[in-house]
């Protein structure tokens, strides 16, 4: 009895040391290295990093890493928010209407990228087709970008939206009721009700719902990759590059082992600072509202 | 549960919010029913046509994409990194709520903290560990770091510590039950539900895994994203064919999403009350 629970946890801490620990430390160790193949390496400091922060090409890939994340996750919270809203209802056919929101997460992320390549396709792509027919000039959706972001950030929403509405619409429903009847009572319009009463207490899972889709943003790789026809570089001028892509681009086309992994290991401070930021600001705003 | 009266407004809303969710599902389909010719039509077809096996047949014959070969890989990977996730995370998972011991605080941190690193920090030192293993290009290398699940442990965990009773646990151990034999006939039967869940989300995670695939197999054997991938990006213009492997790819899934939607569902909604 007394070492069984070690026995327990073992299988995942081990499989864990091995593909977890392992990879992230070292990591650091080959950031420090000029390595290019493998075996072939001769040690740096922190060159690559100082290199790193002065390349234009990584800057290029955070301000568009950034800026997709931005267009997706704003529009996408609020629609989450006004769908769990909706779906938190007397509704007749609920299980259907769930899972009509939640069909699109359970497509893959390259299929996803496969039919929004073709809808925003320049010449025969649905979306401009609709666009033409209203008048207005059809758009070369890769080749700017603010567009291949609008696009790329219309595949991340169609693929989460539905599922972060279910995770809202979850919370959302072990808000207490007798909050609401009360709120009626002293003559509060649903839209009030909506705004004073459910967002405020939804605020913990507003902020889990940031802190995932901040990492899974972060690390954007498969939409743009799929969108721009396979290749790593983002568009002609790298307008859609993401710093993942960019770190692939060095580990595994140019074989800059340890730069490649400088870029990772400066993605992983990344996510830790942001996602540290958000329960720092969700702390406050939580102890704001009480 | 009435909170607010149910308008046939909030009904519109809710149909269209669900045809755009829709939509592209559907669209992969008429495409993949048609001949690519008619792609090019304006207005685009949008009623499926007669084409469906002979691009179906088409996509099998593509030498270039393996794709036959892609689907029963990602069936082989999904089913094994599935089974030992489950297994993992229950033995951890109950351990986690039902057992003390030392240090189990700090381990639990640990498994949460796990979720956090993103899957691309250890990519280049896992292929390196690969290629020193001779296992880059072989289906083990990508079913290896999926067994970290720390979501499955934590999910496991959590639901455990309310659906195994510590009476049942007590009352096993005093009938001379080891604690393996009791994960075996309380804590398992007990966890049905939530393992349910989990399988499925890992199923549907590692079947729709590409990064690391992409970065440790080569064309010689594919998952089947990576086959789709190898298609969609020599072949886009032949949309038909393209769009009928999608298709193939995607069916899998939703067929587990048909039959097991509302236990996806609750599962997913659970899991917010308690984050």
């Amino acid at each position: 009895m007394r070492y069984s629970p070690y026995v327990f946890v073992a299988p995942f801490f081990v499989v864990f040391a091995i593909f977890g620990v392992f990879p992230l430390v070292y990591t650091g160790w080959v950031s420090l290295h000029d390595w290019h193949l493998i075996g072939d390496h001769t040690f740096v400091g922190f060159a690559n990093y100082t290199e790193l922060f002065a390349d234009p090409d990584f800057w290029n890939a955070v301000a568009n890493t950034f800026g997709i994340f931005l267009i997706a996750t704003v529009p996408q919270l609020l629609v989450a928010l006004m769908i769990a809203n909706l779906l938190n209802r007397a509704l007749r056919a609920r299980t259907m209407f769930r899972m009509g929101v939640l069909v699109p997460t359970v497509t893959s992320v390259a299929a996803v990228g496969v039919v929004f390549g073709q809808l925003f396709a320049r010449d025969v792509g649905l979306v401009n087709y609709l666009l033409t027919s209203i008048g207005i000039e059809r758009i070369d959706w890769q080749a700017d970008r603010l567009s291949s972001w609008i696009a790329i950030a219309t595949m991340v929403d169609w693929r989460w939206t539905g599922y972060n509405a279910l995770i809202l619409l979850g919370a959302m429903q072990a808000i207490p009721r007798d909050l609401y009847d009360a709120a009626s009572v002293d003559g509060a319009k649903p839209w009030q009700q909506f705004w004073r009463i459910t967002v405020p207490l939804l605020r913990p899972t507003l902020v889990f719902v940031v802190i995932v889709a901040t990492i899974g943003g972060l690390q954007l790789f498969t939409e743009p990759v799929i969108f721009g026809f396979g290749r790593m570089q983002g568009g002609t001028l790298g307008q859609f590059q993401t710093i993942t892509m960019y770190m692939y681009e060095n580990a595994f086309q140019r074989f800059q082992y340890g730069y490649g992994s400088a870029i990772a290991w400066t993605l992983f401070a990344m996510v830790v600072v942001i996602s540290l930021l958000n329960v720092a600001v969700v702390r406050r705003m939580v102890r704001g509202a009480r | 549960m009435r909170l607010w009266r149910t308008s046939p407004a909030t009904y519109l809303a809710l149909v269209v919010g669900i045809a755009l969710s829709v939509f592209p599902i559907y669209w992969m389909f008429v495409v993949a029913t048609r001949s690519n010719d008619v792609v090019n039509d304006l207005p685009p077809p949008l009623l499926p046509g007669g084409e469906l096996g002979a691009n179906v047949e088409r996509v099998f014959a593509n030498e270039h994409a393996a794709f036959a070969y892609g689907l029963v890989n990602s069936l082989v990977v999904a089913s094994v990194v599935t089974f030992a996730v489950v297994i993992f995370s229950t033995l951890a998972g109950f351990a986690f709520a039902k057992l003390r011991f030392r240090g189990s605080n700090a381990l639990l941190l640990l498994v949460i903290g796990t979720m956090m690193v993103p899957v691309q920090l250890g990519l280049i030192p896992l292929y390196m560990l690969m290629v020193r293993l001779g296992w880059n290009g072989e289906l083990k290398a990508v079913v290896g770091p999926s067994l970290v699940c720390g979501f499955g442990v934590f999910m496991i965990r959590q639901y455990a510590v309310q659906a195994v009773s510590d009476e049942l646990v007590e009352a096993a151990r005093v009938d001379g039950c080891s604690t393996f034999r009791i994960y075996l006939s309380v804590v398992l039967p007990a966890l049905r539900p939530a393992i349910a869940v989990l399988a499925l989300l890992t199923f549907m995670q590692s079947w729709n895994d590409f990064l690391w695939p992409y970065a440790v197999l080569d064309a010689d054997t594919p998952t089947v994203q990576l086959s789709l991938s190898l298609l969609a990006t020599a072949y886009y213009t032949d949309y038909a064919q393209v769009f009928a492997a999608t298709a193939l790819a995607t069916v899998p899934l939703l067929v587990v999403f048909v039959v097991f939607g509302r236990q996806i569902i609750g599962g997913i909604m659970e899991g917010a009350v308690k984050s």
